[in-house]
């Protein structure tokens, strides 16, 4: 038993649905109580999808438990047939109806569906929902997907994309666009927007772009097994990513790696002058593997950020993630506790946040800007224009997007000049953000400012202020002149001062200490 | 269904009520948290389910309340389905975790799930043996949210039963108002009640557990919300007596409702007209303005919060609506039987669901507003029909005087919206 206040992913059939309502003539028959259909807001409400997910829920009750619950799944799965006619039929159980022993898989293998149906064992008391993204397309391409001729012309297909996705809608086209230049056609896109019977067809491609590892890796790796496709490793997000990706696609199809610089700003934006402010600002990047992944590599080399935390909520992928944080001179933090990444973040003290919806909350608590760059996602990360994040548009996208949360280059010098004007003021917040001030972090510096004084994590940080102020004691001058400090930068300062007052075997924090470590900080 | 005799139904309390078996689109009963949790300041709400559980918590609340909960989900993993007695072991544990961090909780609900149920974990055992661990300090009380007892709202319904029976027991006779409605609200409800001279007046549930009220046999008491049937039968099993009433919503509910109380307690008309003619001006005004929009227009219920026959009610019968379909989940003739008396024969009662087959029924009636649940808003507006989410009548403000006009503006609202939104191409 594991107590849980928020979660990054749903239970494995969530997964399942996500992969089922991306495609067209797939129906998803599951076995499950009442109240398990909230899911289907997931994709109505936050993505405003125009169509119920192609979902037929059993919705048994209580007194349904004693009698024939079986039954209740054939005639669930009898009318889905007869009413939505599907191309194939996926079928599985929601934790309860784990529980209950069914086997959907047996019962519908009994009835006279004439068109494949295709069993899921999702295990919802050990895994998650990226586990039921990927196994429910391999077992779909596992049911589907046979070799056969290749197409005369290179193409392939681009697999990974679904519904619930980080701007995945938006990557395709970026995707096809790098393809495109390469003169490589799309077999078949999946599962977003793909029916059973194109994925029958997945063999004639002579190769597989994974866009999303977590969503597609096993059934790009059956691919290889039975259709002898390679698929590609590299993610292109990012202008070097990108780089590399249309380099890796080359050499795999054996075409000359062309490509369409004319539309990427990305590198001038970040080398002009104005950008100069972004030298050395400490991010913290926590998501899924993929996107924190690349994240890593776009902050330090295209930002020129410094990354002082990285992690990631999927387990499956903390290996690549610990080896990448070890790059970086880090440890990871592998967790899907939302706990802990707040006290990990509080902790290292960043200027900016790149993570989820979830850090979002964190950063408002704790009054950091946070840019959001992977799922789980929320209506906002669904937005109505074209907003990429792969390719050379995906890089514009994103330098636009991780700049917006910060104050502006001159601004922040202005507001070292002008601190102790009344209205233009730190405190007030970027002046792109009317009215959104950051929460004031006062003395405390990077600590979480003290609300709810109920909550847990008030408590924890009570005890972690109590040892740390018997260690480190700042004296009443220094304390005013760190108050000085914009507080966009003031939490750096505390913490660069501590520390080096630490190394110097200092217990009292004089201004001269306070200017001795910046002048050792110096860079 | 019945095949209705020859007589013809006067109003919706005889009317013939179609039940079908099918896919239910509903919440269970666990959203109730959301609300209950802000309700009751000193209680926490531990659901003892599934990564499921959790999930649904956070899909319904997350873009709402970011903060702090004073919710969570003790997540059953493979090792607690293996052995019963493990799994008490655990729950003891992350109970007494629990507490330690947050000494400020007085109450905590052991809420029962769907998979808590299926593997039969005894949570009102584990809450006795709870409650004895951490006495005095924090009371340990225990019932179910699951989807297989309980939809949406029910889920109130079972929380505020199970503290009925732990109640102190007192024979003062005292009005008790139950249901969690928002305090604004609530104080409205009171400050009426007061001015008629009617009093004591008690809450269920309190804001803080030192509070609750005492319940016994010279206890009256009235329901905010038509979904608490379960607290009721808890309330009379204690001696207390139900005033029966239709449900505050609108002008004439809100009348009717206060009529009933103020019947009970004695209050001459005089005082009655006195202390709500003002109120029912305003709210009458108020109401008007949104029935332009709504009067004429025709309106069908898929069952959601429980809400259904009150509102259909008030819709009809004081914003000129007309009601082609009302869904409920369930239907307490003891709870709605007054709102069903007020309503005309003439809609289809519905009980239960089957969302295909409703959903067909809706297709063909083309209603001009359709009242359902996130998961069929957005679907039923891209084929046309104009939608009301249902969540949001259970997380607004909607009782009393002073409110009808927020209500009658909320179905009203997609209406106008509907209206005023043109994406035609200007002829060339």
């Amino acid at each position: 038993m594991k107590l849980t206040v928020w979660t990054y992913e749903g239970p494995p059939h969530v997964g399942a649905m996500r992969v089922a309502t991306a495609m067209t003539g797939l129906h998803y028959v599951l076995h499950a109580p009442q109240g398990d259909t909230y899911a289907d807001l997931l994709f109505t409400m936050i993505e405003r999808r125009n169509h119920r997910p192609p979902v037929s829920y059993t919705t048994f009750e209580g007194r349904d438990l004693g009698a024939d619950t079986a039954g209740i799944f054939k005639k669930t799965c009898q009318d889905a047939y007869e009413r939505f006619k599907p191309q194939a039929i996926i079928v599985g159980a929601s934790c309860t109806a784990e529980l209950i022993q069914d086997d959907p898989g047996g019962l519908a293998e009994t009835m006279d569906i004439p068109v494949p149906v295709i069993a899921l064992e999702l295990p919802s008391y050990q895994r998650k929902e990226n586990f039921g993204t990927d196994e429910t397309f391999y077992q779909i391409v596992k049911a589907l997907a046979r070799p056969m001729d290749r197409t005369p012309e290179v193409t392939c297909n681009i697999l990974g994309p679904l519904a619930l996705g980080f701007r995945h809608r938006d990557d395709i086209e970026e995707i096809k666009a790098l393809l495109w230049e390469m003169g490589i056609g799309v077999n078949v896109v999946a599962p977003f927007g793909a029916t059973p019977m194109d994925l029958t067809t997945l063999g004639r491609a002579h190769f597989n772009v994974a866009m999303y590892p977590e969503h597609c890796e096993t059934a790009c790796r059956h691919l290889v097994k039975v259709c002898d496709q390679p698929f590609t490793k590299v993610i292109p997000i990012g202008v070097g990513a990108t780089h590399d990706f249309v380099a890796e696609v080359a050499r795999i199809a054996g075409v000359a790696p062309k490509k369409d610089l004319s539309r990427l700003r990305q590198p001038w934006w970040s080398a002009s002058v104005d950008s100069t402010y972004l030298t050395g600002k400490r991010v913290f990047l926590f998501g899924d593997a993929t996107h924190v992944a690349a994240a890593a590599r776009v902050a330090r080399d295209e930002m020129g950020f410094e990354v002082v935390g990285i992690g990631c909520y999927n387990r499956e992928f903390a290996r690549p993630i610990r080896a990448l944080a070890l790059e970086f001179g880090l440890e990871a933090l592998i967790t899907d506790d939302y706990l802990e990444v707040e006290e990990a973040i509080a902790a290292a003290v960043p200027e900016m946040i790149l993570g989820t919806q979830m850090e979002r909350h964190i950063g408002k608590r704790l009054g950091i800007p946070c840019a959001v760059i992977s799922a789980p996602v929320h209506v906002q990360d669904f937005p109505a224009r074209y907003s990429p994040q792969m390719g050379w548009e995906g890089a514009n996208v994103i330098f636009d997007t991780w700049i917006h949360p910060l104050v502006m280059g001159l601004e922040e010098h202005l507001l070292h000049m002008f601190r102790d004007d009344f209205e233009f003021h730190d405190e007030a917040g970027p002046s792109h953000h009317g009215g959104h001030a950051p929460v004031a972090m006062a003395a405390a510096g990077g600590q979480p400012p003290v609300s709810e004084a109920d909550s847990p994590r008030d408590i924890l940080e009570a005890e972690k202020q109590g040892t740390g102020s018997d260690v480190m004691v700042w004296l009443a001058d220094a304390e005013k002149e760190l108050k000085k400090i914009p507080f966009f930068v003031r939490g750096k300062a505390k913490r660069n001062t501590e520390s080096f007052a630490a190394e110097k075997g200092l217990h009292e924090i004089s201004v001269d200490t306070l200017y001795e470590a910046k002048a050792h900080y110096a860079r | 269904m019945n095949n209705p005799a020859n007589i013809p139904a006067q109003s919706c309390r005889d009317a013939p009520v179609l039940k079908q078996r099918g896919q239910r689109e509903v919440f269970c009963g666990l959203t109730g948290i959301i609300w209950l949790h802000r309700k009751m300041q000193d209680a926490f709400f531990l659901v003892v389910g599934s990564r499921t559980c959790a999930h649904l918590l956070q899909s319904a609340a997350g873009v709402m309340i970011f903060a702090e909960p004073r919710f969570g989900t003790a997540i059953l993993e493979e090792g607690d389905l293996a052995g019963m007695a493990d799994a008490h072991d655990e729950l003891d544990r992350e109970v007494a975790r629990l507490l330690a961090r947050r000494p400020d909780i007085k109450q905590l609900f052991l809420v029962g799930s769907c998979p808590s149920e299926v593997i039969k974990l005894d949570l009102g055992r584990a809450a006795e043996r709870l409650t004895v661990q951490h006495a005095p300090h924090v009371r340990v009380l225990n019932y179910s949210g699951s989807g297989i007892e309980t939809t949406f709202t029910q889920g109130e319904d079972a929380c505020l039963a199970s503290m009925v029976p732990v109640l102190p027991v007192t024979d003062a006779r005292e009005l008790l108002l139950v249901g969690a409605l928002p305090d604004v609200v609530e104080d409205q409800a009171v400050k009426l009640l007061t001015e008629m001279g009617i009093g004591p007046i008690r809450v269920l549930p309190a804001p803080r557990s030192a509070q609750m009220p005492g319940v016994g046999d010279n206890t009256v008491y009235a329901l905010l919300q038509p979904f608490l049937s379960d607290t009721a039968s808890a309330l009379d099993r204690r001696g207390a007596r139900m005033i029966g009433a239709p449900f505050p919503f609108g002008e004439e509910g809100t009348t009717a409702w206060l009529r009933a109380i103020a019947d009970e307690f004695g209050v001459d008309n005089d005082t009655f007209e006195r202390v709500t003619a003002a109120p029912r001006a305003r709210a009458r005004k108020a109401v008007a303005a949104a029935a332009e929009t709504l009067s004429g227009k025709t309106i069908f219920f898929f069952p959601d919060s429980q809400l259904e026959i009150p509102l259909a009610r008030f819709l009809t019968r004081e914003c000129g609506m007309e009601a082609i379909e009302i869904g409920q989940p369930y239907i307490h003739k003891g709870i709605v039987g007054p709102d069903l008396d007020l309503i005309p024969a003439g809609p289809t009662i519905s009980e239960g669901q089957d969302v295909d087959l409703q959903l067909d029924r809706a297709r063909a009636a083309r209603p001009d507003l359709t009242v359902c649940g996130l998961g069929l808003a957005n679907p039923l507006e891209a084929e046309g029909l104009t939608t009301k989410w249902a969540i949001e009548l259970v997380f607004t403000p909607v009782h009393f005087y002073e409110q009808a006009g927020d209500l009658a503006a909320l179905f009203a609202r997609p209406l106008r919206r509907k209206a005023i939104l043109n994406h035609e191409v200007a002829a060339e």
